[in-house]
């Protein structure tokens, strides 16, 4: 195969970098054109990760040497189908989560849009240099990049905020100090930090124990910074009390890319059969998945909050994706990325529409939600599809990653988690369902209802949502629809040419 | 068995460090605390990985007398300290010096709104604020 070289992988990720610095002197100058320009590099990022995307699926993978220096020396990025998939993704949501941001920013943290929007870009950068990077310690330092700009982003968050902020620092920190860790390991073994040359040296060193507690080590970090159950302390607190915009960029990238390296590393930079047979991490990962899954669910039904039960969903939605890696067979690792994709549709919009709920009536108790749907028709109807995506209904990109993932069990024939599967929609169903039925309920009657109607953020002016909120969260919720269409696409152009060799298909 | 840790020094040394900072980030209750932990916490990683590069007798990677002609003709890896471990820690450190930043940051405005810095009563705090 031959591999073009380009400079476009780059400037995906330096021209939201360079605008982030731009942006505080630009503010200094003039306030009002700091989100016009946030935008721009935004759109930029957006257009290149299209040429890109074209470009890989034409003519196969594309590098970019930094400086000229070539592998193993020098850092490398390498974009194949999943990275370019990636790519779209990441700068397609904080592109959309960008415009919708202008307004509900001004309104849930006056005046400070210009550091808003500068660890914004920081943190598209971060994204996407992270779904680009061949070289393990870059990786670690877009992963740094990423959690910095993450934690700055939640501390917005009024009430508790800080709070939550400070444990993500820490346990954030933690998970990128045990991945720092297995860097040290597997660099002491082989001597090297590039992803194809780690994957050429590695298999004489399979018995190695350095490398297998690298391997381990790998795994508990990025299982951190996913949220994975049982290290999932951080997220509910930090996805609930972040500004919503915050909410939905974070809960539809973060956790999406750290599974998107966990992917890259156990079955690119290692083999498959060291993932599933020496040490037996995939059946590890399934299992907590599993539990991840059920655990998320039933909490997230627990909640009255609706941006805290968003967050327990995530839960149990990150479940899903690893547990498509944690099959390790073609059938589940197409379901879990394709899920992925999807959820980060689903989950981005559903925070929008409660960050627009709290926008206009400065409600976030699923109770006082009655008759929601005649005040608040279109973002109601793009809550629903996209809770209908969460279910699995068809035609929603949700069932067709579910059913991907469902054959996927059948395949490796674990039946337990087919049921898993199916019991953990049934409880998404139960949590979903409840808001939607809340939101199409006439207004309520009597006084207990009214009481609990109090706004708990008090800053509603009942002011309509603006058309620059409305429009991302409906172009989220039918891309929800389309994804569930075009499946097809999505898994023939980009999901199956990146399906890792070795992997029983 | 003491022979084995005797050997394995800089392993054994880094895991006591990170024990330590682990205990500091679970077991303390105060957060400036448990920041210092979670500083131990990322330094032992970073002390182990620089201690993976020393090499006894061996120099930093420059070529003495090389410019000189009649210099050395051959060169022996094995005289000379691996200095990418260094480097990439370096790297380390300076991410380590940013999130102590944002951490710092963020502590200070969480005394700045509730006043202590102590887990359990900023919890009865934040609660009774709502």
């Amino acid at each position: 195969m031959n591999i073009h070289q380009s400079a476009t992988p780059i400037l995906i990720v330096i021209v939201p970098l360079i605008t982030s610095f731009v942006l505080p002197i630009l503010g200094l100058w003039n306030r009002r054109l700091v989100f016009p320009v946030a935008l721009c590099a935004l759109s930029c990022s957006f257009g290149l990760a299209l040429v890109l995307a074209r470009r890989v699926l034409n003519t196969g993978p594309v590098q970019y040497f930094m400086g000229g220096w070539e592998p193993p020396w020098g850092i490398a990025f390498h974009i194949d189908h999943l990275a370019a998939l990636m790519l779209l993704l990441l700068t397609f949501v904080t592109l959309l989560v960008g415009i919708y941001s202008k307004k509900s920013i001004v309104k849930e943290v006056p005046d400070q849009e210009v550091p808003f929007y500068s660890v914004y870009l920081i943190l598209a950068s971060g994204l996407t240099g992270l779904v680009s990077t061949a070289d393990m310690f870059n990786l670690y330092v877009f992963l740094e990049i990423t959690s910095l700009s993450c934690y700055a982003l939640v501390s917005l968050g009024g009430g508790v905020a800080v709070v939550s902020a400070f444990r993500y620092v820490i346990l954030g920190t933690v998970g990128a100090a045990f991945y720092l860790l297995s860097v040290g390991y597997l660099y002491s073994v082989t001597g090297s930090l590039n992803m194809a040359d780690l994957a050429r040296l590695l298999p004489s060193l399979y018995e190695s124990n350095a490398v297998l507690v690298g391997f381990a080590f790998f795994v508990i970090g990025i299982s951190l910074k996913m949220a994975l159950f049982p290290m999932h302390a951080w997220l509910p607190g930090a996805y609930s009390n972040a500004p919503s915009a915050v909410s939905a960029l974070i809960a539809g990238t973060t956790t999406k890319v750290a599974a998107y390296v966990l992917a890259r590393v156990m079955f690119f930079v290692f083999e498959p059969s060291f993932s599933i047979d020496t040490l037996p991490v995939t059946t590890v990962l399934s299992w907590m998945a599993a539990i991840a899954m059920i655990l998320g669910s039933v909490m997230a039904i627990a909640q009255s909050d609706l941006k805290r039960m968003l967050a327990y969903s995530s839960i149990a939605q990150i479940g899903y994706i690893v547990l498509g890696i944690g099959l390790a067979n073609g059938m589940g690792f197409t379901g879990g990325i394709l899920h992925l994709v999807n959820h980060a549709f689903m989950k981005s919009c559903l925070f929008l529409v409660a960050g627009a709920i709290v926008y206009q009536t400065g409600r976030r108790d699923i109770r006082s939600f009655r008759n929601l749907s005649s005040t608040m028709p279109w973002t109601t109807a793009a809550f629903t599809i996209c809770a209908f995506g969460m279910i699995g209904l068809p035609p929603t990109g949700g069932f067709f990653s579910k059913v991907y993932l469902i054959l996927g069990a059948i395949d490796g024939e674990h039946w337990v988690l087919v049921g898993v599967i199916l019991v953990s929609s049934v409880l998404a169903l139960g949590y979903l369902a409840n808001v939607i039925r809340y939101m199409y309920l006439p207004a309520a009657e009597n006084e207990l209802d009214e009481k609990v109607e109090e706004s708990p953020q008090g800053e509603s002016n009942g002011e309509p949502v603006p058309l620059t909120m409305l429009i991302p969260m409906l172009i989220l919720a039918s891309g929800v629809i389309l994804l569930g269409l075009f499946n097809g696409v999505v898994i023939s152009q980009f999901i199956d040419p990146a399906i890792p060799i070795g992997l029983p298909r | 068995m003491l022979d084995f840790i005797i050997g394995h020094f800089n392993n054994a040394t880094y895991i006591m460090l990170m024990m330590i900072g682990f205990y500091a980030m679970t077991g303390k209750t105060n957060l400036v605390k448990k920041l210092v932990g979670m500083n131990i916490f990322q330094w032992s990683i970073i002390l182990f990985v620089v201690s993976l590069s020393a090499k006894r007798g061996a120099t930093i990677p420059i070529v003495f007398g090389s410019h000189n002609p009649g210099g050395p003709a051959h060169l022996d890896a094995s005289n000379y300290v691996n200095p990418l471990p260094h480097v990439l820690m370096l790297t380390a450190i300076v991410v380590g010096v940013a999130t102590t930043g944002v951490a710092l940051a963020l502590l200070l405005r969480i005394y700045k709104k509730y006043g202590t810095l102590d887990e359990n009563e900023l919890l009865k705090r934040a609660r009774s604020s709502g």
